[in-house]
């Protein structure tokens, strides 16, 4: 699932990294363990639930739950999770994809057409309960 | 003898206002098993009212066009019996909502008999109200003209056409149905597709209680104990009190925190803070989750916003054709690594084989799980799997054409030669055979769409009987 990843990511990320860089460079005498100063986050290891299921035959929603408000914040506030980056990962087009912060359960909603009706003849997932899968490979 | 209703009425209704309201949700869709210990610690707590959701569109359109029930027949006996009889002893309305898990006309009769039978075997006498929600093809195809249907996402605009072709259609019910069906004495009430909170808040919603946490309420329970940390399918108790409600699982390891409250609120939902109703909107943006103790959530602040043109949402399922499917694995990774053009060369030499009806084309789709099955990933697992699985499906005007499509494939992709082969004596693993199987008519959605109506009483009419 990298290759979705690194799709997205390979702009976009390096300015945040080099800061992130600096930023520990900045604290290394002192505080900042070596291992975590070019830790990448992982979407998968700040949330405790990433779903997919329909909302009707025509819509795919994701649920990503987070264990905390730090997770939640940064999550809000990455480009991986905006609507054009979700899009790619998706192939759709980005006016159709929405991006909800529901901050009373810590979670982002993605709504999405499905690519097929619900069990039109060629659907994959009637459910649309394993679409998730690109989310996992997500780098915040 | 006075109505279901009009004893609820008495209990609740006191001279200082509503007293406590307690709606047992006892299945989140009835027909798959309900857990004995959940559901008779639910009837301990005497509730008011049991509901059990029964059916929704999300297993597909298969059983909207047949006619028939996703849940065996066995068990949605077990669990009627269940509900019926536990609703009798406590002399309290048992509301079900979706009969037969699509709501159309052989559900609803098929719900009906199953009812009308546990009565005789147990001895039951009640009255029970069956609600049908198959709708009226002239009153669609008026509104089609009308410009008063519109699609619920990308779907195409419904034609006339649509509504003759549909085997079923159904409208959503909404609480005025299930409230007309109360007012009419009903003990029991059977209904045809419903909105699931229907079932929860129609009771609450004709007794008084306010319209915000009821509706929000009948949400967070359909589904019973899935709200919950662990989540799950058991019983579990709303309680409608004052301006707020809190919920309660039965099964004393499923926890209702703030946390799981809310987050339930974004399940299968397009919009977290807003549920569209037929007689109006629950808005939850401005909703506050509280720990009540470790166990039970107050939830407060939702708000009702009644509708000013009342909507149904509609839905039918057309044939599309006949379903045939090869079933086939592999473990060779020459095979493996050349799946696609395989597929491509098979389907070539089948189509020249059985050549096509040109005006009912039959159609091949090929899944190679292992590959890109469950996704369309852009590119290829790296490494390969080790094993693969072909499932080949042929849709075709009849059952034969579907079989002679996959037997020939069957034939010719087992032999398939390609460069590199080394397995010459076949590229399949058949974990049993026949490894082509007939599958049924296959049917596709051909209504989601929400109309304009003026009334909604016509649309779903009421039946009652004594049994």
């Amino acid at each position: 699932m990298c290759f979705f990843a690194c799709n997205i990511c390979a702009t976009e990320r390096s300015p945040t990294r080099i800061s992130a860089i600096l930023f520990s460079l900045a604290l290394n005498r002192t505080t900042v363990p070596s291992t975590e100063r070019t830790a990448i986050v992982k979407l998968v290891d700040i949330a405790k639930v990433i779903r997919s299921k329909n909302a009707g035959p025509t819509v795919l929603t994701l649920d990503i739950l987070f264990n905390d408000e730090k997770g939640f914040k940064l999550a809000c506030a990455s480009k991986s999770l905006a609507p054009d980056a979700i899009a790619k990962l998706y192939s759709q087009p980005p006016a159709k994809v929405q991006v909800l912060p529901y901050p009373p359960a810590l979670a982002i909603k993605i709504v999405m057409p499905r690519r097929i009706v619900s069990g039109d003849p060629g659907d994959s997932d009637v459910y649309g309960a394993q679409q998730h899968g690109p989310m996992l490979g997500v780098e915040l | 003898m006075t109505s279901a209703i009009e004893r609820l009425r008495k209990e609740v209704v006191g001279s200082d206002g509503l007293k406590p309201l307690r709606v047992m949700a006892a299945s989140g869709q009835l027909g798959y098993g309900i857990p004995d210990p959940a559901f008779n610690a639910g009837l301990a707590r005497k509730p008011h009212l049991i509901g059990a959701d029964m059916g929704s569109i999300d297993p597909g359109p298969y059983y909207l066009g047949a006619g028939k029930m996703a849940q065996s027949d066995t068990m949605v006996r077990v669990d009627l019996a269940k509900c019926i009889n536990g609703a009798r002893k406590l002399g309290i309305p048992l509301l079900i909502g979706t009969a037969g898990s699509a709501g159309a006309a052989p559900h609803l009769a098929a719900t009906l008999d199953m009812v009308r039978e546990i009565a005789r075997r147990d001895g039951l006498h009640f009255r029970l109200a069956s609600i049908s929600a198959d709708m009226p093809r002239d009153v669609v195809k008026q509104a089609i003209r009308a410009k008063r249907v519109v699609p619920l996402g990308e779907i195409g605009a419904l034609t006339e056409s649509d509504v003759d072709n549909a085997t079923h259609l159904v409208g959503q019910m909404g609480i005025e149905a299930f409230q007309r069906a109360l007012n009419a004495g009903a003990d029991v009430i059977i209904a045809g597709r419903a909105c699931d909170s229907a079932v929860f808040a129609a009771v609450p919603a004709l007794l008084g209680y306010p319209m915000g946490p009821t509706l929000h309420m009948s949400k967070i329970i359909e589904c019973c104990s899935l709200c919950c940390t662990p989540g799950g399918r058991d019983t579990i108790i709303g309680t409608l009190e004052g301006d707020s409600f809190t919920v309660d699982s039965m099964n004393p390891t499923r926890h209702a925190s703030p946390m799981s409250v809310a987050a339930h609120s974004l399940y299968e939902q397009a919009d977290p803070y807003a549920v569209r109703e037929p007689e109006g909107t629950l808005h939850t943006k401005d909703a506050r989750y509280e720990v009540v103790d470790e166990h039970r959530t107050r939830v407060s602040g939702s708000r009702w916003e009644p509708a000013t043109q009342f909507t149904v949402k509609i839905e039918g399922a057309m044939r599309v054709g006949e379903r045939a499917i090869l079933l086939a694995g592999s473990a060779d990774p020459r095979v493996i690594a050349n799946a696609k053009s395989i597929t491509a060369g098979v389907e070539k030499i089948v189509r020249e084989l059985t050549p096509p009806n040109p005006a009912k084309p039959y159609q091949i789709i090929w899944r190679v799980y292992g590959i890109d099955a469950v996704f369309p990933w852009a590119t290829p697992p790296d490494p390969l799997p080790r094993e693969i699985f072909f499932m080949c499906e042929v849709i075709a005007d009849t059952a034969e054409e579907a079989r002679a499509v996959a037997t020939v494939t069957k034939q010719y992709l087992l032999h398939h030669g390609f460069p590199g082969r080394l397995s010459t004596a076949g590229n399949l693993a058949f974990p049993f055979t026949p490894p082509e199987v007939a599958a049924s008519t296959a049917y596709r959605f051909n209504a989601y769409h929400v109309m304009d109506v003026e009334a909604l009483a016509p649309l779903f009419p009421l039946h009652i009987e004594e049994v």
